[in-house]
């Protein structure tokens, strides 16, 4: 039986002692699943926009003449290749050699670094940098595209312009390299 | 002699307030979390150093996998002014209850043809069926389209340029990649945006 009184003071002879119980709940497992959901929760929210690369494409121009003149001496002609890789020469083709070249931090950035400095001490304008011509061939990916403008983004070169347009000289000049499979 | 005793303490502590707080963050974490939808062609996205999200609204996204484009634009608003433009232009009446259900896809890879199938279909089996895409050749595009119409509607609605996100699958060929491109830019869109996942600086 159940009794409120439980001071037990003045009674004698036998108590009826109702056990006390703990109002105490063990809430570690509780706890532990909250915090295991909060963790699920909290990274699934930060994570579930994706990032945006903004990519400028430069305008068709319908007649030639419009076309934007830049020094050949500054531009860099990038082929991205099959098989990651990337062939990349200065200025016109034939006139420099063609260097093979891999993606990432040991590979074009460093390219893209120093040819950059080299412009600009060439050319004494820190505005006057180099430019960075892009072409991607059939045989690459889309992820060598988007690898390409991440380097050109980390390595700050201050203009790059992608061009769909390969000539066949420049095909044969992979074929050389044994990059167009 | 003596004996010491010690005293042993308890080793439970009082979680409560610990707890309180736990689920308070918890309920937080649900309410704003916004459910994501499944996708109609799983693309396994480049990553990038890039930590610019993509806005909420007012917004395309062009699905590019297995040689393969899907189509897709926020807001159920500007789906349903997209189709009834569509509607018009391939002379294709869609029922208010069509309508209706079109609003509620994210992306879809169907020709306009079968698209009144497509919408007929439910949440399973449109998942099960292998879609075969917008076609983009230069006789029949209409994935110029369905740019160019939601373009119209976005703009006649919001008062918005529609921007227009690429989300192409990392083994993707350069020139599917190329083709939406040209398609892009012969409506003169020059700017857009790629999507990727992240990568650390390195």
């Amino acid at each position: 039986m159940a009794e409120l009184d439980t001071s037990g003071g003045g009674g004698k002879g036998k108590k009826t002692r109702s056990k006390k119980m703990s109002t105490k709940v063990d809430l570690t497992a509780m706890v532990d699943l909250a915090f295991l959901l909060i963790t699920f929760f909290m990274l699934t929210t930060t994570l579930a926009k994706p990032q945006a690369m903004d990519m400028f494409m430069p305008d068709k121009p319908k007649d030639e003449e419009k076309q934007l003149d830049v020094k050949a001496s500054r531009t860099m002609t990038v082929l991205l290749a099959s098989d990651n890789k990337i062939v990349w020469y200065m200025g016109v083709a034939g006139d420099n050699p063609p260097t093979v070249d891999n993606y990432g931090k040991s590979g074009i950035r460093g390219a893209f670094i120093d040819n950059n400095k080299k412009v600009i001490a060439g050319t004494g304008d820190p505005k006057k940098g180099l430019m960075v011509i892009i072409k991607p061939t059939d045989k690459s990916n889309y992820k060598n595209f988007v690898d390409i403008l991440d380097e050109v983004k980390i390595a700050g070169v201050p203009s790059y312009g992608i061009v769909n347009k390969i000539e066949n000289a420049e095909i044969n000049l992979l074929k050389d390299q044994g990059v167009y499979k | 002699m003596p004996k010491v005793k010690i005293k042993r303490k308890s080793t439970s502590t009082d979680m409560t307030a610990m707890c309180d707080v736990a689920f308070l963050l918890l309920t937080f974490f649900i309410l704003t979390a916004t459910a994501r939808q499944p996708e109609a062609l799983a693309v396994d996205t480049p990553s990038s150093t890039v930590k610019t999200k993509v806005p909420d609204a007012d917004i395309s996204m062009l699905t590019i996998g297995q040689g393969k484009v899907f189509f897709g634009v926020v807001g159920q608003d500007v789906r349903i002014k997209t189709l009834q433009k569509m509607g018009e232009q391939y002379k294709i009446v869609f029922t208010p209850e069509e309508t209706k259900r079109f609003a509620l896809i994210e992306s879809f890879g169907v020709p306009i043809a079968n698209l009144k199938q497509y919408i007929a279909l439910d949440n399973a089996d449109r998942m099960k069926l292998q879609q075969p895409g917008i076609p983009t050749d230069s006789l029949d595009n209409q994935l110029n389209a369905w740019i160019l119409q939601a373009r119209y509607a976005t703009k006649e609605l919001h008062g918005n340029e529609l921007r227009f996100t690429l989300k192409g699958d990392s083994k993707e060929e350069y020139p599917t990649i190329k083709k939406v491109i040209n398609v892009l830019q012969e409506q003169k869109i020059n700017k857009f945006s790629l999507i990727t996942s992240l990568e650390g600086d390195n």
